[in-house]
């Protein structure tokens, strides 16, 4: 079968690859263009660690077809960053040490910052809930909620305690 | 995942065609969370991947002038919960739609697939069968309106012929006094399916009765329920507690559910005549605040 060719904008660069009709939008960032930021978990939407910002909406890109994502805009957690300066949601998942295999880290990452462009203040419950498809095995929750909420008030200007 | 062809036709009428001409199984792919799933898992095979996605539109919503609204086939949840006109309007619905998944599925999930996919615990397909919504489908004669309750025949099947696919939905127009609600039970709060769904749909009379009502259920028998009876229960009445106790003893009668890990069959029909007493409650006090 003969491959498809795809264009699309990958965190802020034009990025252009060949795929299988059958290969996920997963598929192709890691084993394609190298981006293995993010991570395969269940491979069925429920897990969150392959979590990608697509046309400014958080999916799963094991649940995307790399050819679904001709035209579209694609940030992964290897756009997060500016060149050296880690985003605050990076630099707060470090203080809080809300981490301890890291797997799902790059997924809650993306999904946290997809939440916090929509909604800059969440309450707590909302960042739980914005969350809840994003699991993690090892650390409980709540230092990723306290990073994320720590997070948004840095990017909204306020000292963080 | 095993291989299959992809299509992404510009127009319905190509979609049409694409279909029709497919050999072996063709496959309609609007957001994917079940169609992905399922290909993988190797619960469904296609050889065919039509991508609805890129017929013009497939997504978005528009407000009727006549006050109903339209809903593109392919338009994901999160569009249809962050639209204020519909939250307004049809707040049962909505919610229906926003309890399917999590924050990455409700960026692509749609109605189309939730409806298509055909589960009997569809979260989105009792709350629009409730609100008397049509699916517009199109095939090879063109166009037709579909009432939502005659797609699904069975878990997995829909009525539509291999070459038709689900193009919009369309919410009629809504009086003032008019409101809708959709419960479901899931043993937590998010990422599960529904041991019992129930969605309700009432219009009130200038005395508070209710003049008309629709009351439908998902998870408690092979396809949703439209359940008339219990819909009886509440006309010309306004929800004293006998007209509760009716309305839950005959939601009860309707249901035939199965025994699974979710639930059992006592359970099940116990629960679904709990979400309708509370879904008539939640749809009454709305339609109550829309004069």
């Amino acid at each position: 079968m003969s491959k498809l060719h795809v264009a699309a904008t990958i965190n802020g660069e034009p990025a252009e690859f060949l795929c299988e009709p059958q290969q996920t939008l997963l598929d192709v960032l890691r084993d394609e263009l190298g981006l293995t930021g993010t991570k395969e978990g269940c491979g069925s939407g429920d897990c969150g660690a392959c979590s990608v910002i697509l046309d400014d909406r958080v999916v799963c890109s094991c649940l995307v077809l790399a050819a679904e994502a001709e035209g579209a805009r694609i940030t992964t957690v290897e756009g997060l960053a500016t060149g050296d300066v880690l985003h605050a949601l990076q630099r707060q998942f470090l203080e809080h040490a809300a981490l301890q295999c890291g797997f799902c880290t790059p997924g809650l990452l993306v999904a946290a910052k997809a939440l916090l462009d929509r909604n800059p203040n969440p309450t707590e419950t909302e960042v739980r809930y914005g969350l809840a498809g994003n699991l993690c095995r090892c650390t409980g929750y709540d230092k990723v909620i306290r990073a994320v909420l720590d997070a948004a008030a840095e990017m909204r200007g306020e000292t963080v305690a | 995942m095993t291989r299959f062809a992809y299509v992404a036709p510009t127009s319905v009428e190509e979609a049409v065609s694409v279909l029709f001409d497919a050999k072996g199984v063709a496959k309609l792919l609007s957001g994917g969370t079940d169609l992905l799933v399922q290909l993988r898992a190797g619960r469904l095979r296609a050889d065919l991947v039509v991508d609805t996605k890129k017929i013009p539109g497939m997504s978005g919503i528009a407000a009727e002038p006549g006050g109903g609204f339209t809903i593109g086939a392919a338009t994901p949840c999160a569009v249809i919960g962050e639209h204020a006109g519909l939250v307004a309007a049809w707040p049962g619905v909505v919610e229906a739609a926003c309890l399917i998944g999590s924050t990455q599925v409700q960026g692509r999930a749609t109605l189309a697939g939730n409806l298509c996919n055909a589960s009997p615990a569809a979260d989105s397909v009792p709350a629009l069968i409730a609100a008397r919504a049509v699916v517009v489908v199109a095939g090879p004669e063109g166009q037709r309106e579909v009432a939502v309750e005659k797609i699904v025949v069975a878990p997995g099947r829909t009525s539509l012929a291999r070459d038709e696919f689900v193009l919009a939905f369309r919410l009629p127009p809504r009086p003032a006094r008019a409101a809708d609600a959709y419960l479901r039970l899931t043993p937590r709060t998010e990422m599960d399916i529904a041991v019992v769904g129930c969605g309700i749909n009432l219009v009130l009379a200038a005395d508070g009765s209710i003049a008309s009502a629709r009351v439908a259920l998902g998870a408690v028998a092979p396809t949703q329920l439209l359940v008339a009876e219990a819909a009886a229960a509440l006309v010309g009445h306004r929800l004293d507690a006998a007209t509760l106790a009716a309305l839950e003893a005959a939601t009860r009668a309707a249901c035939r559910p199965i025994d699974d890990k979710r639930g059992t069959i006592a359970y099940r029909i116990k629960v679904a005549g709990v979400l309708a007493r509370r879904a008539a409650v939640i749809a009454y006090a709305r339609a109550e605040s829309r004069r």
